[in-house]
């Protein structure tokens, strides 16, 4: 009875070329963002216009990592959704507290 | 009759049972939807960051200008300015940047042991799983330092007043705990430990779980298993975690 019998044989298949360099071209892109908002950070004034670009490259970057790296994209369109709708309810909560939170000063 | 009971057959809904209407495991169902309770749970707590915010005036003057005072919240940029071994210098979020970077490049190295887990190379399943654990540690290695030199403080101290023995006292305070903050408010620090603190928890548990992941790489549970599912599954709460760090790094320390 010889060993090698019980192990498995594994076919390994060579590496995507094109999908290892698809995934390495998304990381360009989120340090790209990443630098192009460390720029803004020291070179524009604090106001609504800069919290706006930050929110707007933060939710870019978002889409990068869930639709890319967590395949999100890829998947049936009914998980797509289902991860997604439910989201919404953090827009509301972030609108809704943040507004309350501005109209009730500690001070 | 057995004409009718073929239509009804073919016309059955995916939802009837005996396919994955959703063309994912059970497995990596529930990783989702857990993530997605998480999602809920870390936005919870940098909402109520932004209402705290929010609710104090902010800094009124150039950031030159800026000094320590609990009288305003503080601008991030000009608390997190310390780098290691670059003692003295004034380095606004560059060490912030090196640790983002540190942590998508582990996301990276996440996605080609999943890429690797598809094709059943276990070697390369190996390196880049040990790769990701690496980049994990170091992460968590930056935030221990950074943990640390926000609790020891700045050299010069800030007057911060305080309630001792039934009367309040003013009295000079260096760096922060959940008592007392010489940053600014003292909801300021209180949020910087909570948030970081569990996101950093989060960081720590998904090195544990590479770990194991990796662990099982190597003995080869997978390749008797036939599939490199668990990779992915793992990889999903890898890359949330970057994720969850994207938005602390705006909310926390940007904006």
């Amino acid at each position: 009875m010889a060993h090698h019998s019980n192990e498995p044989q594994v076919t390994v298949l060579p590496p995507d070329k094109e999908k290892i360099k698809k995934l390495w071209t998304v990381a360009a892109y989120l340090g790209a963002i990443t630098a192009v908002e460390f720029i803004i950070a020291f070179t524009m004034s604090h106001g609504p216009a800069k919290t706006a670009i930050f929110v707007l490259l933060t939710i870019v970057k978002a889409g990068y990592i869930v639709g890319e790296f967590m395949h999100l994209r890829y998947e049936v369109k009914v998980l797509f959704w289902a991860i997604l709708i439910p989201t919404l309810f953090i827009i509301w909560m972030l609108v809704a507290f943040v507004y309350e939170g501005s109209q009730m000063p500690v001070f | 009759m057995s004409h009718s009971s073929a239509a009804t057959v073919s016309e059955k809904s995916v939802w009837d049972g005996g396919a994955s209407p959703m063309g994912a495991s059970y497995g990596k169902l529930m990783m989702w939807f857990f993530l997605l309770s998480d999602a809920f749970t870390f936005s919870g707590l940098l909402i109520t960051y932004g209402l705290v915010r929010a609710s104090h005036p902010a800094f009124q003057g150039l950031p030159v200008d800026f000094i320590f005072s609990t009288e305003y919240w503080p601008i991030p940029e000009k608390v997190f300015e310390a780098v290691p071994f670059l003692h003295g210098y004034s380095l606004p979020l560059v060490f912030v940047g090196i640790m983002t970077f540190i942590l998508i490049m582990s996301s990276v190295t996440m996605v080609l042991a999943v890429e690797a887990g598809h094709r059943m190379d276990r070697k390369a399943v190996e390196k880049w799983m040990l790769w990701t654990i690496i980049g994990g540690l170091t992460f968590l290695g930056c935030q221990a330092w950074e943990w640390t030199h926000f609790i020891v403080g700045t050299d010069a101290p800030t007057l911060v007043k305080d309630f001792v023995n039934g009367q309040w006292i003013t009295k000079e305070v260096t760096g922060a705990s959940l008592k007392i903050n010489q940053y600014g408010p003292q909801p300021f620090a209180d949020f910087f430990f909570f948030i970081t603190g569990f996101h950093g928890f989060h960081v720590f548990s998904g090195v544990m779980f590479n770990f194991l992941i990796y662990y099982n790489t190597v003995t080869g549970v997978y390749e008797r298993r036939g599939h490199y599912e668990m990779v992915e599954k793992v990889g999903l709460y890898w890359h949330f975690v970057d994720l969850v760090w994207v938005f602390v790094f705006t909310f926390f320390y940007l904006v």
